[in-house]
């Protein structure tokens, strides 16, 4: 049971960085209808440059939470900076085009950041220092160590906070309008470019806070990082209903817990046929499946034509 | 009359072809002696073809082969050597096989058109399985430094060898220390699902189910991954007294942190691949008592090991990684059975390379007839006061050890 | 070069006349290449022969019908294997080529129509990315179907692949004719060729073809397409086993020809080269294609250069050449869809599309 426990908990804390990346993916397809590939990679950068300033800073005698305090925020600007520059040079002039373009360019624009960063940061795993010693609890013979919680309590409340700035300030609704009709908000008054470009502001900064949590948590980076992360947590976003925030919390969890127990217990329940290898397909097993039985997703109420 | 025109310059282009064809085809593999019949005081130059990723993920061990050849390229010519009674120039032919093996096929012809005499080369087996083809129908000798997949030397062909202890020697080993002196009972075993990480895994689950010991589970992840609590979850539950890990340091290292914060207390141990300074930076305190194996003996016990790392050190401001010292021996068994054959010509030197009983820098390099290197000493080490400390060193296979030994003795004798 | 170029210009025997200097041309290479740049060079050609015939694939898929397809490698692992396992001493099993490349092919088209069926209602951006992970599954199957039974191998691959054979003249010996040596790396250039001549031939008629056009009526408007009485379902079905079987058959020659192959040559990048392969050269456009896998196959080797030049000029490989191919091929993407979307050899249509704001575009996004 304990160990039923555990693999519980495994499962949400995994999910809870989906669910940090997922907001990102859902929120930019939500107003542009652009899935943007480059989104992994922005966490990815968020977290090399966490590691980057957390390694500069780690011999200064600073306090560790000072430390990475400095480093979130450094990881946050750089990551708004590439988001909204992005949007203007790849995205913004494509918007009226066919499809298949923003798409192009978007898996290009992955490429770009992926081996700028190989460039930049070298293509080796690169540790993280250890700032802080985690305390670790247990409930019920289940262990896990405060960093843990703090990223699933973190989740949550960004979580709560976007709903909750979508929900009642006026560029949240402008950014809805936006969503509903772009041409309509335009005449409205709403300045549709400005609102895009803090979407993406918006996508990136959480980017970069889910690429702090993916540093301290694992302990490492590499310039490949963000593409499966990428994958699984649009493959979240899709789960739980794209274009809708709780949705994306939602399959976040979710498809952290499948794999997390799937791995844990597939072995077992087929009898050694299939093993803890075939992971990575269940998020891509789960994907098509939603696609093909329920494309708006768990929490999705638009069925568009898209899917 | 423009047709009649055209049709003649078609004709002549054709025949111009045909006949260019015939002349340009290169004549069926001129060998690299071909100098040798040149009058006797001439220098012969015979170019070593070195092959591995020097761009890509895995440059920074590519780079560390191509170091270890061009190093030893150069203590020959410093030294002045002389094959069949002419002096000889070596010359260093390096390539880039991109760890990836459609490339590895073009590198592997680049270089047999570059007619080298030999090749150090290549380093992930799937670049050395698909090029040995080539080689082999080029009559180059090939030696992988470090392909451990025991498919490279099972082909059939007489050109390839390897101056490392592959999967199915290193494995076992670590088998027979995990039974035998760590006295494990109940082991879980990971793999990171690539070829060398699995072979190694497959290899020493063998030997620990026939040594008795209790396999409590058989786990997966792939060389991407860093999340690892879910099978480190089920591994728990089954409360085994050692981990064995086939894998590299990027999945070894977060996963002995994970292990940590799960409370495991078992046992931890892997292969060369985790065996790297890399492991204890990424595990930090975690890395603390893990245990890798090395073929090899220590660097700081290798005949010539201590030397070699200082003169690396000296050439190319860098610590050896991992595979310089492979490179550098691969050279020297080369150029020894060009002596012994007084041939440069693959051709010749070919059948001595079988024969070579060589004090290399990683110790005594002798191959069997498919050409794996002949129980080669493998050494386990174990992380203290974050550092890796050699442990012990095994020798697999102890009844045919005793023949390499007098050999070697026999060797030592005639230097 | 090409035909379809020449063929307004010239009168019918002239043009036969043409496609004589082109055969003589295109016969006569391997060995020109081979005395001037060395074998190395011929086995290049080999390869971007594959690659043409693999692009023309994936041209059906995402040029023609505008099927965006992220995991078309898959259909070339697929006959690759399909190959290497009934031609290897893997199950002991040696069959002939011309049975297995078929073989292969069919596989690789009920594969296509296995991701094709499931993902029908898909469009865009959810196709690319269902598309994607079908590619990462079949690259898992693969990886792992060594237990607990063993079929492929695992990471480990297939070794010993057989080579092509006709008769008794197998392609991975050397044969001496009339003074010519012709070396394994020939006699697969005149395989790959045949084999990539037709498959342009194919794509060429396919083009005008009646089900060339339904796919171009699709790919601009799926619902006036079916509409006009096209029956969308089948004639995307076919587009994807289409494509699949190109992407089978060079895979099956892929496997005969390097005689090993394990899953790490059937990664999401291979997928992504063939694509750029497609999207640079011109989607839709035959020529425009073939342009694509010919220049995407020679610049990474021009490429390796560069390390070179940097090591001889700053004494340090400062920009690693495989990291500046991929930025190059990002770069190029990003540059190609903003200023000229159609390709380096647009197709007279696809031109037309992107050039137009057209408001078609519009509704499509209002509808969004």
């Amino acid at each position: 049971m304990d160990i039923f426990l555990q693999q519980l908990i495994n499962g949400l804390v995994l999910g809870s960085i989906y669910a940090l990346v997922a907001l990102g993916y859902t929120m930019v397809y939500g107003i542009l209808g652009l899935i943007n590939f480059a989104h992994g990679d922005i966490v990815m950068v968020g977290a090399l440059v966490t590691l980057t300033v957390t390694q500069a800073l780690a011999g200064s005698g600073l306090p560790a939470p000072v430390i990475l305090l400095i480093a979130a925020c450094a990881a946050i600007a750089v990551c708004i900076l590439l988001g909204i520059s992005m949007e203007r040079v790849a995205y913004r002039p494509l918007r009226r085009a066919p499809r298949l373009a923003p798409l192009i360019t978007a898996i290009g624009i992955s490429m770009l950041l992926q081996y700028s960063a190989a460039l930049i940061w070298g293509k080796q795993y690169m540790p993280m220092p250890e700032l802080i010693k985690t305390d670790h609890y247990a409930v019920a013979g289940a262990q896990f160590t405060g960093l843990q919680a703090f990223i699933f309590l973190l989740a949550c409340a960004v979580m709560a906070g976007l709903l909750w700035f979508i929900k009642t300030s006026r560029i949240g609704q402008a950014m809805r309008a936006t969503e509903q009709n772009p041409d309509v908000a335009g005449l409205m008054g709403i300045d549709t470019n400005r609102i895009i470009s803090f979407t993406f502001l918006l996508g990136s900064a959480l980017g970069a806070l889910a690429g702090v949590m993916v540093v301290l948590y694992y302990g490492l980076g590499h310039y490949f990082m963000g593409f499966m992360l990428g994958m699984k947590a649009f493959t979240a976003a899709v789960l739980g209903g794209i274009g809708n925030v709780p949705g994306a919390m939602l399959g976040g969890m979710l498809l952290g817990l499948i794999e997390s127990l799937a791995s844990g217990y597939i072995g077992d329940l087929t009898g050694g046929v299939l093993g803890s290898n075939y992971r990575d397909i269940f998020a891509f097993l789960v994907l098509i499946l939603v696609l093909v039985l329920r494309p708006s997703g768990l929490m999705g109420q638009r069925v568009s034509d898209r899917a | 009359m423009k047709r009649r025109h055209l049709l003649s310059v078609v004709a002549a282009l054709a025949l111009a072809v045909i006949y260019g064809c015939g002349k340009e085809a290169p004549p069926p593999a001129p060998k690299a002696a071909a100098p040798a019949a040149a009058p006797a005081p001439e220098m012969i130059t015979v170019k070593i073809g070195s092959a591995s990723p020097l761009t890509g993920p895995q440059a920074h061990i590519g780079i560390d082969i191509r170091n270890g050849v061009q190093l030893a390229v150069e203590d020959l010519n410093a030294a002045g050597v002389e094959i069949g009674g002419k002096k000889v120039k070596f010359e260093m032919v390096a390539e880039d096989d991109e760890a990836n093996p459609t490339k590895a096929t073009t590198v592997a012809q680049k270089l047999a058109d570059a007619k080298v005499a030999a090749v150090v080369g290549h380093f992930n087996s799937g670049a050395s399985i698909p090029a040995s083809k080539i080689y082999a129908d080029a009559g180059i000798p090939q030696i992988s430094p470090s392909s451990t997949n025991p498919k490279y030397t099972q082909q059939g062909f007489k050109t390839t060898f390897r101056v490392v202890a592959h999967d199915d020697q290193q494995g076992p080993t670590l088998g027979k220390f995990a039974i035998e002196k760590l006295k494990a009972k109940s082991i879980a075993i990971i793999d990171d699902s690539t070829a060398y990480g699995q072979g190694l895994a497959d290899a020493f689950e063998a030997t620990a189910r026939a040594a008795g010991a209790k396999i409590v589970a058989r786990e997966h992840t792939t060389d991407k991954d860093t999340d690892f609590s879910a099978i480190l979850t089920k591994i728990k539950g089954r409360k085994p007294d050692l981990i064995m890990f086939g894998g590299i340091d990027p999945q070894a290292g977060p996963m002995v942190k994970q292990m940590v914060s799960l409370g495991i207390k078992a046992k931890f141990i892997g292969g060369d691949g985790m065996q790297t300074p890399n492991f204890i930076k990424l595990a930090g305190d975690a890395a603390e008592g893990m245990m890798a194996s090395m073929p090899g003996l220590p660097k700081d016990q290798m005949p010539g090991g201590k030397a070699f790392v200082e003169k690396y050190k000296a050439k190319f401001n860098a610590e050896v990684e991992l595979f310089a010292p492979m490179g550098y021996d691969a050279v020297m068994v080369f150029v020894e059975a060009m002596k012994r054959a007084a041939s440069a010509d693959p051709a010749k030197f070919l059948p001595e390379v079988g024969n070579t009983n060589h004090q290399g820098v990683i110790g005594p390099i002798a191959f069997d007839d498919k050409g794996d290197l002949k129980n080669g000493p493998i050494t386990i080490y174990v992380v203290k006061g974050g550092k890796w400390e050699a442990l012990e060193t095994v020798t697999p296979g102890a009844p045919e050890s005793a023949e390499p030994k007098a050999a070697e003795k026999s060797d030592a004798a005639k230097k | 070069m090409n035909p379809v170029a020449t063929r307004r210009a010239l009168s019918p025997r002239q043009r036969w006349l043409a496609y004589l200097v082109i055969a003589a041309l295109l016969l006569a290479l391997p060995f020109a290449v081979d005395a001037l740049l060395g074998r190395a060079w011929v086995r290049i050609i080999d390869v971007a022969l594959l690659f043409i015939l693999l692009a023309l694939g994936l041209n059906i898929v995402v040029g023609y019908a505008g099927l965006l397809d992220l995991g078309y490698i898959a259909f070339f692992a697929v006959g690759a294997y399909s190959y290497a396992l009934l031609a290897s001493p893997q199950f002991g099993i040696h069959g002939s080529f011309l049975l297995l490349l078929p073989l292969g092919a069919l596989v690789a088209g009920v594969f296509g129509i296995v991701l094709g069926a499931p993902t029908l209602r898909l469009r865009g951006d959810y196709l690319a990315i269902v598309t994607l992970g079908f590619g990462e599954i079949i690259r898992i199957f693969l990886n792992n179907l060594n237990r607990p039974v063993n079929i492929t191998n695992g990471p480990q691959g297939i070794t010993l692949i057989d080579p092509l054979q006709f008769g008794g003249i197998a392609l991975n010996q050397s044969y001496s004719v009339g003074g010519l040596t012709i070396a394994p790396v020939h006699g697969y250039y005149f395989v790959f060729l045949a084999c990539a001549l037709l498959a342009i031939i194919i794509s060429l008629r396919l083009e005008d073809s009646r089900i060339g056009r339904a796919w171009v009526a699709i790919r601009e408007d799926e619902v006036a397409a079916s509409a006009m009485g096209i029956n969308t379902r089948n004639i995307k079905l076919l587009a994807f086993a289409m494509g699949a079987t190109f992407g089978g058959i060079s895979g099956g020659l892929f496997a005969s020809f390097q005689g090993f192959i394990s899953p790490e040559s059937f990664t999401l990048l291979d997928s992504i080269m063939v694509l750029c392969m497609v999207v640079l050269g011109g989607m839709g456009n035959v020529g425009g294609v073939v342009l694509g896998a010919i220049l995407l196959t020679a610049l990474p080797e021009a490429l390796r250069y560069v390390g070179q030049l940097q090591q001889a000029w700053f004494g340090a490989v400062y920009i690693d050449p495989s990291d500046l191919r991929m930025l190059l091929f990002g770069l190029a993407l990003v540059l190609m869809m903003l200023f000229r979307p159609a390709g380096l050899w647009p197709s007279s249509t696809r031109r037309r599309e992107f050039a137009i704001e057209d408001e078609a575009g519009d509704e499509e996004r209002a509808n969004a």
